[in-house]
């Protein structure tokens, strides 16, 4: 129910959202729990495994029970924390993991199978008959357990990534954080204060008290009103700190456009990579519950999230309120209930000698034993030093202790300290380097003592990073002593629940000690405590003691389980921010580009580059059709292709030649200048990496030519040989793979074309290369081939491109020739057996593919030595060979081979197929495929077999080349 | 005279949003100059006419509209002039390789964040730095501090020009909040 005159939300702002398909009021300011709470909204979701009605437990990030969808127009967001999301007008939120409805859930019939759903009960149940588990067992629990579901669409929602750095990183805006950031701002230090609730202040904004006098918020007013004038303070709300990383490195999630209307281009997230050179971990305390008989209604929630919703948000969960506690820390709250004009019906405090509280009724060294109500809290169960007490109640708040923020102090391994004086862990100093925690994250719980150790470690720093730091006066404000008796569980009968979101209670815990699953990272996976959304923020410590207790062991000699990134849910869009579609990889266009959409081809992805797969020509149906006709052109006449994909890298220096030979199996420095040479390139293990020709340009000047695939990786390959084994010598080089667009000419006509492109003959003999002037352009032209045909290479600087492509294919059309594309380039390679990454996929040798008489026997170079280790060369190998099907069936690639009596399994398998293309010249499909021992076979009958694609074909065993095997066309 | 059209990288019209434009440089001349192991003495007499000394690494020199960037391990980037004939160094052309783009303006620095893994909060001119833009090969220089040069392979110049778009206008949906 709403409270008149508190918090601080705007009541001249009337919103109206809708929860389940029906429209309450709420106002600006409001939290979808608090609104929910306003309009007495009590079960907001169902639990994982038992469907129990959950409400609302806590008024943070932290929550693990009110997870709803949140229903936009592009997207369907689950497991959003109502504690978290603030109300827009037309906020719309369905409730998740019931059916039919939230209030009436069928499946809730778990609740009452719970006897037999205990910790492990999956693993001692669906263990046979094994069959079952991924058709029928697996598909039954995901159904019955699970939270929020997505639409199955994409997220075409807008995020965003961004990098950020500064000299401080302050995680929290409470007053510790608050107080180091007017420190280290007046100072003059870069920083970076980042708050994960909307409204910065912490537990200001929560709890009515006072600083120097006056009410804190007053102080918290002037403090933000200096830090947003301070051009060197960014204040982030709504940023969640999420993990602390290497070398000051922390990821941080900001809620840019969750909490309004969603407008155009406006992220909705944005994750953040923030590089700090120091951080304080300001990020206070989580209040913990206390478990006990049925403490999951709906209405029994932390007591410090009741300050939150009546302080901050102006709401009450009840109208008549309990507190049940082991410290002092609720009963400010609950004089706030008082002043409110609520009633407290009780405070139950189970320390016997706890301090009275005015006219409220405390009863001592009590503990709340059972609690009534469907869905929602009716009354609650005492059991005092007299016996037992009922009480009529409707919300009961929770103050179990305060365990410390101190996550992010974990995410690099760090273990965090047992202070039995708070009974909590408390950070560990020097866990992540650069990182201090202050304030209640460090196990200071008091506001002054917050204020003072805020300031203490902002100075610190500024001493650290070399500032003078400015004075700030501490202020003074609340400074009561935490005395805490711990209380974890209190033992009876029925259930009693530590963590609310994967339904784990006290006795599952104890389950798992029993069953040997004692040390505290078994329990977890045993009892998936901790496992849910929440990450088990509001249950690690109190399940770790339950089983302390079970065990006989001491909490410290207990240990927690590992705190890991992320601290809070980061939405997977975040990360993935602007890497959809098109975003996932850069676009790679060659200076042909339009020239080729504008004559209709399709272009596909060849690595990063777009290139043309075939020109259809009107009439043609299928791409084969313009395939055939395009190997025909060439076979016959000309065609162009450009082949600016192909990595070009520019070596110059007096050892540029060693430099090659090192690097290439063959010789390169007796090359004479103006010729161009074919080479294999191993990598280290002996495999071969790459293939190409180098061009000798100049005595002391070489042009290297890599595969369009391994052009990264052929660059890198010699920048590491170069820096790690001759870094001395005198060689540099450079890729201009973007500098030169270049054009294979190939064809019968490929020198009459040249002829009339360049104005003279091109005058080159086979792999010769010259500088030209190609219409007015300084250029190159080659004399090579990947076709099998005369073939050429022209090569102008990129601006050129794409006049000189049009200007080659108009030549080319007037003499009956015209562009090729990729599949057409495939199959004539084929044709040829020239190979390309299908066949050197990094797992054959130059012996595998026919080239080891290429592996100079006179030189050294990178990989000779692995390549000649027994099993890299022999009959063992799978070698290189071609196949021609007997009968006139189609081939396919990954097809594998066996011999025509064996019976096919893995077993007898004899090699597979690489390459295949339907060869319109020698009017028969040909493949290219690795077989045992394969050139020692060649006239066998094998057996081919693609499971996958239902081909089944008898093949010939052939050499590699099928086309003009002595190679007259090339040098003719 | 060529005969051939010359083309930009990208020819794409400037883009003002946010009072910050991102624009396409013109194409220049661009060298790689590499110097060869020992030559440091004779490659800074050899570059004195051009009033420029070799860039120590993340910096660029600069005489009038002449610059030299440091753009990797032993290796600088003349541009916007010839360079001088016999260097004692592995010279090469690289004019056509590079995109060349201008982000300029109060925002820019927030654009260069959504992609640039950089600490630009000291940026200043003279600055000279190989990163990524986003998934790009990026050579950034400082013009001012809220002026950059972005260098990136030409055959990306699209995918370039479309991201720092796509930044733009979200920075200026954030700025259309406060």
């Amino acid at each position: 129910m709403r409270i008149d005159g508190k918090g601080r939300i705007d009541r001249t702002r009337p919103l109206t959202f809708a929860f389940d398909g029906v429209s309450y009021p709420a106002y600006k300011g409001d939290t979808l729990a608090s609104a929910l709470m306003a309009n007495d909204v009590r079960v907001v979701g169902r639990s994982f495994k038992y469907h129990r009605p959950r409400g609302i437990l806590t008024a943070g990030s932290e929550e693990p029970g009110a997870l709803v969808e949140i229903m936009g127009p592009a997207n369907q967001t689950p497991n959003t924390r109502a504690t978290v999301q603030e109300v827009f007008e037309g906020l719309t939120a369905r409730s998740q993991n019931r059916w039919p409805s939230l209030r009436w859930d069928l499946l809730g019939i778990n609740d009452l199978a719970s006897p037999f759903l205990s910790a492990g009960f999956y693993y001692k149940t669906f263990m046979w008959p094994r069959a079952f588990w991924e058709k029928i067992y697996e598909p039954l629990i995901r159904r019955a357990a699970g939270l929020g579901s997505l639409s199955g669409r994409h997220d075409e929602g807008t995020y965003e990534k961004a990098y950020a750095f500064c000299d401080l990183l302050i995680v929290g805006a409470g007053p510790t954080g608050l107080i180091a950031a007017l420190a280290a701002g007046r100072s003059g230090a870069d920083v970076i204060l980042a708050e994960d609730a909307a409204e910065m202040g912490g537990r200001l904004l929560s709890d009515e008290g006072q600083i120097d006098g006056a009410p804190a918020q007053e102080w918290l007013a002037s403090v933000l009103a200096e830090l947003a004038l301070m051009p060197n303070v960014r204040l982030m709300p709504r940023t969640a700190v999420t993990g602390a990383y290497d070398d000051g490195t922390y990821g941080a999630l900001e809620r840019v456009g969750l909490h309004r209307r969603p407008r155009p281009n406006l992220p909705r997230e944005c994750f953040w990579r923030i590089t700090a050179r120091r951080t304080i971990l300001a990020t206070g305390a989580l209040e913990r519950p206390i478990a006990f008989a049925d403490n999951d209604r709906p209405g029994i929630m932390m007591a410090s999230a009741m300050a939150s919703y009546l302080n901050r948000y102006g709401v009450s969960p009840g109208r008549k309120v309990t507190f049940f506690a082991n410290n002092d820390s609720a009963r400010a709250t609950a004089r706030s209930f008082v002043a409110a004009g609520l009633s407290v019906a009780a405070i139950i405090d189970s320390r016997p000698d706890a301090p009275d509280e005015g006219d409220i009724p405390v009863h001592k060294g009590a503990v709340v034993i059972g609690t009534k109500g469907r869905h929602g809290l009716q009354e609650i169960t005492l059991r005092t030093g007299s016996g037992e007490v009922r009480l009529e109640t409707d919300a009961l708040g929770m103050a179990g202790g305060w365990n410390p923020s101190l996550h992010l102090t974990c995410h690099m391994n760090g273990r965090p300290r047992w202070s039995a004086e708070l009974a909590a862990f408390v950070p560990s100093p020097g866990a992540v380097p650069g990182l201090v925690a202050a304030g209640a994250a460090n196990g200071t719980f008091s506001t002054h003592g917050c204020l003072a150790a805020g300031l203490a470690a902002a100075q610190e720093v500024l001493t650290d990073l070399g500032h003078k730091a400015a004075p700030v006066d501490l202020p003074q404000a609340e400074n009561a002593p935490y005395t805490i008796s711990p209380l974890w569980a209190v033992p009876g009968k029925g259930r009693a629940w530590l963590d609310f979101a994967n339904d784990v209670t006290t006795k599952d815990v104890a389950l798992s000690a029993q069953e040997g699953f004692s040390s505290v990272e078994h329990m977890k996976r045993y009892t998936t405590q901790g496992m849910a959304p929440d990450q088990g923020k509001s249950s690690n410590v109190a399940a770790l003691a339950v089983l302390a207790d079970a065990t006989g062991r001491g909490i410290p000699e207990t240990g927690t389980t590992t705190f890991r990134p992320p601290f809070v849910p980061v939405s997977i869009a975040a990360m993935g921010a602007g890497a959809r579609a098109e975003g996932f990889a850069p676009q790679r266009f060659m200076t042909s580009d339009q020239a080729s959409r504008d004559r209709g081809a399709p272009m596909i992805e060849a690595g990063l580059w777009y290139r043309p797969s075939y020109f259809p020509k009107p009439g043609e149906t299928t791409w084969r059709e313009a395939c055939d006709r395009e190997v025909a052109m060439v076979r016959n006449s000309v065609g162009i292709s450009d082949v600016s994909t192909l990595g070009k890298i520019d070596l110059q220096g007096r050892d540029a030649g060693r430099f090659l030979d090192f690097v290439y199996t063959n010789t390169f420095s007796t090359l004479p200048v103006g010729r161009v040479r074919y080479g294999v390139m191993l990598r280290e293990d002996g495999h071969v990496l790459d293939d190409g020709t180098t061009a000798r340009l100049g005595e002391n000047h070489w042009l290297m030519t890599t595969t369009t695939a391994a052009a990264g990786l052929v660059m890198r390959h010699l920048d590491f040989v170069h820096q790690a084994f001759c870094a001395d010598w005198d060689v540099r080089f450079i890729s201009v793979t973007e500098h030169w667009a270049q054009f294979a000419v190939a064809g019968p006509k490929a020198r009459d074309l040249l002829t009339s492109a360049l104005g003279a003959a091109p005058g080159l003999p086979f792999m010769g290369v010259r500088a030209a002037t190609i219409q007015g352009v300084a250029g190159r032209v080659f004399r090579i081939s990947f076709s099998g045909e005369e073939g050429y290479e022209v090569a102008v600087p990129a601006r050129y491109g794409e006049a000189l492509f049009r200007d080659l294919t108009a030549r080319a059309e007037t003499m009956g020739g015209g562009l090729y594309g990729m599949e057409a380039l495939n199959v004539l390679r084929i044709e040829k057996g020239f190979i390309t990454h299908a066949e050197i996929h990094g797992r054959t040798t130059a012996f595998d593919i026919g080239m080891e008489k290429m592996v100079s026997a006179k030189k050294d170079c990178i990989g000779k030595a692995a390549a000649s280790r027994p099993g890299m060369i022999g009959a063992a190998r799978a070698q290189l060979v071609g196949l021609k099907p007997l009968t006139d069936s189609p081939l396919t690639a990954g097809a594998h081979l066996f011999t025509q009596s064996a019976d096919v399994k893995r077993e007898t398998d004899q090699g597979y197929v690489t390459s295949v293309g339907y060869s319109p010249t020698l009017a028969s499909w040909l493949a290219l495929a690795f077989l045992h021992d394969g050139r020692a076979r060649h006239g066998e009958t094998i057996r081919l077999v693609d499971h996958l694609r239902k081909v089944d074909v008898l093949c010939t065993v052939t050499d590699p080349v099928f086309h003009d095997p002595m190679g007259e066309k090339l040098r003719a | 005279m060529p005969d051939l059209i010359a083309k930009p990288a990208l020819g794409a019209a400037p883009l003002t949003i946010a009072g910050t434009t991102l624009s396409e440089n013109g194409a220049t001349q661009i060298t790689a100059i590499a110097p060869y192991p020992g030559s440091q003495a004779a490659l800074a007499q050899a570059l004195r006419p051009l009033g420029l000394t070799f860039p120590a690494p993340n910096q660029f020199t600069e005489h009038g509209d002449v610059r030299l960037a440091w753009s990797g391990r032993d290796q600088a980037f003349l541009i916007g002039g010839e360079a001088p004939a016999d260097l004692p160094a592995a010279v090469t052309d690289q004019s056509d390789a590079w995109v060349s783009l201008q982000i300029a303006g109060p925002q820019a620095r927030a654009v260069l964040a959504r992609y640039v893994p950089l600490d630009l909060r000291a940026a200043s001119r003279g600055q000279s730095l190989r990163s990524a833009l986003n998934h790009l090969p990026l050579l950034l220089m400082v013009e001012a501090p809220d002026s950059y040069t972005l260098m990136t392979f030409r055959s990306m110049a699209r995918t370039a020009w479309a991201e720092l778009h796509e930044a733009m206008i979200k920075v200026e949906a954030r700025l259309a909040l406060t």
